[in-house]
């Protein structure tokens, strides 16, 4: 089978076999980085899901010491 | 920003403008092959995916080793990313390369040259390992075993690949060679950069996908030290390390 020495394809059967593959390539990519960024939202919406969390126990934690300190200035009976 | 993140703007620039200048010595510099035609620009995709692909499997043995040397999982989750970028590089591989055999040679697929067998062999030896990983529950284990198997596949491939330039009989022509090979000097320079390009963009996307899993690694640790173990969701069995 010689299967090297095939002539050599016009140039507009070439070129959908060329730009073929350079599309799948480019498409491959773009796939990967979409899922990727995917990912990278998901945690975004973690992280502000967490700084919701951490602002709530702030003010919890101010709220709590605020109380506190009114209890501590209240005289002794 | 996470250590991954740092530069990756930079680097992510530099590799599409690398490509971007790849392609345009493809299609504007590079002459048309005496032999193939316009179909030889294929050539300029495919062999440096499939070499930037090999070397992505070598790159993951190589951290695997430091795993299992150092005992730090950060080198596992490294050794993971490369293997599975590889592997990516290696789907395109395959597929650019059945569009080039299919053009030039009539046949999507030859089994009797070696070069195209052996490398199907080494992609899919890789592709067990996503499967080894996703067998092994406990995640210490499931690191170990990973690096052990990265390691051994790792060192396969040179070996595969010396076995493959030993043979005697095959389809693929040989234009790379250490003696400089046969390519004309403005084929070689459009080479030499679609190489660099492709090796940009593996390094640019293991550096993003880095990115991504240490940052979500960093948001769970940063949740269970605020809300405790009961405000994490358990982590579901996954071949991806944790």
């Amino acid at each position: 089978m010689i299967l090297a020495v095939a002539p050599a394809l016009p140039l507009q059967t070439a070129g959908k076999y060329v730009a073929g593959a350079y599309v799948v390539f480019l498409a491959i990519v773009l796939i990967y980085v979409a899922i990727v960024a995917t990912r990278l939202a998901r945690t975004e919406r973690d992280l502000t899901e967490l700084r919701r969390d951490v602002e709530l126990r702030r003010q919890q934690a101010a709220g709590e010491s605020g109380q506190d300190s009114e209890r501590a200035r209240e005289p002794v009976a | 920003m996470t250590t991954y993140g740092r530069g990756l703007r930079g680097l992510a620039l530099a590799t599409v403008a690398t490509i971007t200048v790849a392609f345009a010595l493809v299609f504007f510099y590079a002459p048309l092959d005496a032999d193939q035609g316009f179909i030889q620009k294929i050539f300029y995709l495919h062999v440096p995916l499939a070499i930037t692909a090999l070397c992505g499997f070598v790159f993951g043995g190589l951290l695997g080793a430091m795993h299992l040397r150092t005992g730090d999982r950060r080198w596992d989750i490294r050794s993971y990313v490369a293997i599975h970028m590889a592997l990516i590089f290696g789907i395109g591989t395959l597929i650019t390369g059945g569009i080039w055999a299919k053009a030039s040679w009539g046949h999507w697929w030859v089994w009797s040259d070696p070069t195209l067998t052996s490398f199907l062999i080494v992609l899919l030896l890789f592709c067990t390992y996503q499967p080894l990983r996703f067998s092994i529950e406990d995640s210490e284990r499931q690191a170990r075993y990973a690096s052990v198997f990265a390691v051994i596949a790792g060192a396969f491939v040179p070996l595969n690949f010396i076995a493959v330039r030993l043979a005697q009989a095959y389809v693929h022509p040989r234009v790379l060679t250490l003696t400089g090979g046969n390519l004309p000097g403005a084929m070689r320079l459009t080479f030499l950069v679609s190489l660099v390009g492709m090796a940009l963009l593996y390094v640019t996307l293991w550096k993003y996908e880095m990115a991504a899993k240490s940052t979500r690694m960093q948001v769970r640790a940063l949740r269970r030290a605020l809300l405790g173990d009961d405000g994490v969701a358990p982590l579901k069995r996954s071949a991806a390390p944790s």
